[in-house]
């Protein structure tokens, strides 16, 4: 079993010290602007910023994987090509990108620096994958989170290049990448501006009953009564009505985690090479918490042991997990 | 010439439905045509047998006969319906998944709107191996799409910008039609079939807001471009794009012809897409950079 790599989510300075300090093997991190998909305010690195971290992460054996993951709208990609310089500038150790463009140019101007498939990519075929690593020496693959275990067994044995999966955090079920709802309400779009949800955009509206609205432009996603903490309004976590459903209803997803911690072994077993965790938004306490549990979790299955999983359920979305499509397709 | 093309149905339609529409479509105004299921393989059994008699039928009217394939693939059967599609020699091919990239090496093939072409890069590169024609993503501003039309032309291809219709927001794995019915995507039964122009999906204050076909997420309002036609053309835009509805469509390609050729101003145009009682609002937001759902300037 090839001892899989711990990847941790580095929204900020703080946070990728503490990924580091928590166990981290490496960490993903993104410029401040549109490079990236969660470019949100208060979020992500500044040059000097990421010089600096790159230095402690490297300085702790960690390494460090920038996120260039967005797709640059025509007449703007020389942004991109400059955050890819910058990059290389830094030492950073692979790069994240999902546009065909942008992995041309990464894998022609820094042929010596890793190049990583992008969840963003949507790339859920051996095909498809195939053809990323024949044309641009893609080096890993993060899939999509809508394949069974026995199914990413299958694909290791199909591709030339490692697999990263998600183990935690977000349960992401619009295929990344295809995705124009937040666009469609407000005007910016989670593949070109790196935005899903815009935090300016969105609003908290109390009725006289107590009812909390929230609302993400000009709709209203979800409401909750007294007694329900209310959720952040993205468009695939929201309640809907429909003639088909009595009542409101989550027409997408409900706001769950995923949190694959029982299914590490098996996930080791099938070839995963990298492992993982959602939440560059997140605190820094969840960094540490979810990182720490994680690293000895891993460490206990390669030394043959059961591996101890604290409770994470305090740190995902409304308190509940799941194992989404890695356990069975009746998540479909 | 400008050109309009009929993409492919994104609904659920019975066979005898679609061959209806095929039929009526033949006497119609477009010039391309594209057939193929794109949404759901589940789905693709239903009309497979009726391909070439359609294809033949549209092809005699004058036709240009394009197949658009799955935008998203995942299972074995999936792969074999790409690879055969791939395969095929009589007939353009519209791809919608990079998963046929791998296949088509550089024999020349149609980018479809749910690739993701965004930028002038990705078109050269798509473009040095085989690709001909690009449809760009319903979400790209007017600016961007001025620079891809202009390095299209430089590159010797074509494209298409989606004028009319529902517009597509959202691609799943899970099926949400299914979901609404308390059912997974494996044992669906078809309940899709009971939309023909997708399920709607309502605000908790009643405010019509999306559209579910399937494991695709659409807008509730219809893109019309009726206004952005002549600037389309003149920034070398080649082709335009309709999505069927169950409105009259051959109308709808009557109405986008008569503007394009310069016979209809796109003002009367416009008057006469309202007076078919679409029921849901025409946006053109994207266009404009602003919130798609937004409608600028009518």
């Amino acid at each position: 079993m090839i001892r899989p790599e711990l990847v941790c989510p580095a929204g900020t300075p703080s946070a990728m010290r503490t990924a580091v300090n928590a166990g981290a093997d490496a960490v993903y991190c993104g410029f401040q602007n549109a490079t990236n998909a969660r470019n949100f305010p208060g979020l992500n690195f500044t040059v000097p910023e990421l010089e600096r971290a790159v230095a402690h992460a490297h300085a702790g054996g960690t390494k460090v994987l920038l996120a260039l993951n967005t797709f640059p709208p025509a007449g703007k990609v020389d942004l991109w090509k400059e955050a890819a310089d910058t990059g290389a500038r830094l030492g950073v150790d692979a790069f994240i990108v999902a546009d065909i463009g942008v992995a041309d140019y990464i894998a022609h101007t820094h042929p010596d620096i890793r190049l990583h498939l992008s969840v963003q990519a949507a790339a859920s075929t051996p095909e498809s994958i195939r053809y990323y690593c024949r044309e641009f020496n893609v080096k890993r693959v993060v899939l999509p989170r809508i394949l069974t275990v026995p199914e990413i067994k299958l694909m290791a044995d199909e591709i030339p290049c490692e697999i990263e999966t998600f183990i935690f955090g977000n349960h992401g079920l619009m295929v990344e990448g295809r995705c124009s709802l937040t666009n469609y309400i407000t005007g910016l779009s989670t593949n070109m501006d790196g935005v899903c949800s815009p935090a300016a955009q969105v609003e908290y509206i109390k009725d006289d009953a107590g009812n909390l609205s929230t609302r993400l432009g000009e709709y209203t996603i979800d409401c909750f009564s007294c007694n329900e903490s209310a959720g952040y309004p993205t468009i695939c976590k929201g309640r809907y009505l429909t003639p088909a459903h009595d009542g409101p209803y989550y027409a997408f997803e409900e706001p769950i985690s995923l949190n694959l911690s029982t299914l590490l072994p098996d996930l080791m077993k099938a070839g995963v090479t990298a492992l993982k965790i959602e939440g560059r938004q997140r605190s820094k306490a969840y960094v540490k918490s979810v990182v720490s549990a994680y690293r000895k979790a891993v460490d206990s299955i390669m030394a043959g042991q059961d591996p101890q999983i604290s409770d994470l359920l305090a740190l995902t979305e409304g308190q509940k997990e799941t194992q989404g499509a890695f356990k069975s397709k009746t998540w479909r | 010439m400008s050109k309009l093309t009929m993409a492919p149905i994104l609904f659920h339609w019975s066979a005898e439905d679609k061959l209806a529409f095929y039929h009526r479509i033949a006497d119609a105004p477009v010039d391309d045509v594209y057939l193929g299921e794109v949404v759901c393989s589940k789905r693709a059994p239903f009309f497979e047998k009726h391909y070439d008699e359609v294809a033949d039928a549209l092809t005699k009217a004058g036709k240009q006969v394009v197949f658009s394939t799955l935008a998203e693939v995942m299972l074995k059967r999936e792969r074999h319906m790409i690879a055969g599609f791939c395969a095929l020699e009589d007939f353009p091919l519209e791809i919608n998944d990079s998963a046929a990239l791998w296949h088509l090496n550089d024999k020349s093939y149609r980018v479809g709107p749910l690739m993701n072409v965004y930028n002038e890069d990705t078109m050269a590169y798509l473009a040095a191996r085989g690709a001909v024609h690009f449809s760009l993503p319903p979400e790209l501003p007017r600016d961007s799409v001025a620079i891809l039309a202009a390095k299209a032309k430089e590159l010797g291809a074509t494209t298409e910008v989606q004028v009319f219709g529902r517009l597509s927001l959202a691609l799943s794995a899970r099926c949400y039609h299914a979901r609404a019915h308390g059912r997974i995507k494996d044992n669906c039964q078809f309940v899709c079939e009971q939309d023909p122009d997708g399920m709607p999906l309502n605000t908790l204050d009643n405010q019509e807001f999306l559209s579910v076909n399937g494991i695709q997420t659409l807008s509730h309002s219809y893109l019309n471009l009726i206004g952005e036609l002549q600037d389309l053309q003149d920034m070398g835009v080649t082709h335009f794009r309709l999505s069927p509805h169950t409105v009259d469509m051959v109308a709808v390609a009557e109405i986008f012809r008569a503007v394009l050729d310069g016979e209809t101003n796109a003002q009367d145009g416009r008057a006469q897409l309202d007076a078919l009682d679409i029921p849901a609002p025409f946006v053109n937001g994207f266009w404009h950079g602003q919130a798609g759902h937004r409608m600028v300037g009518a």
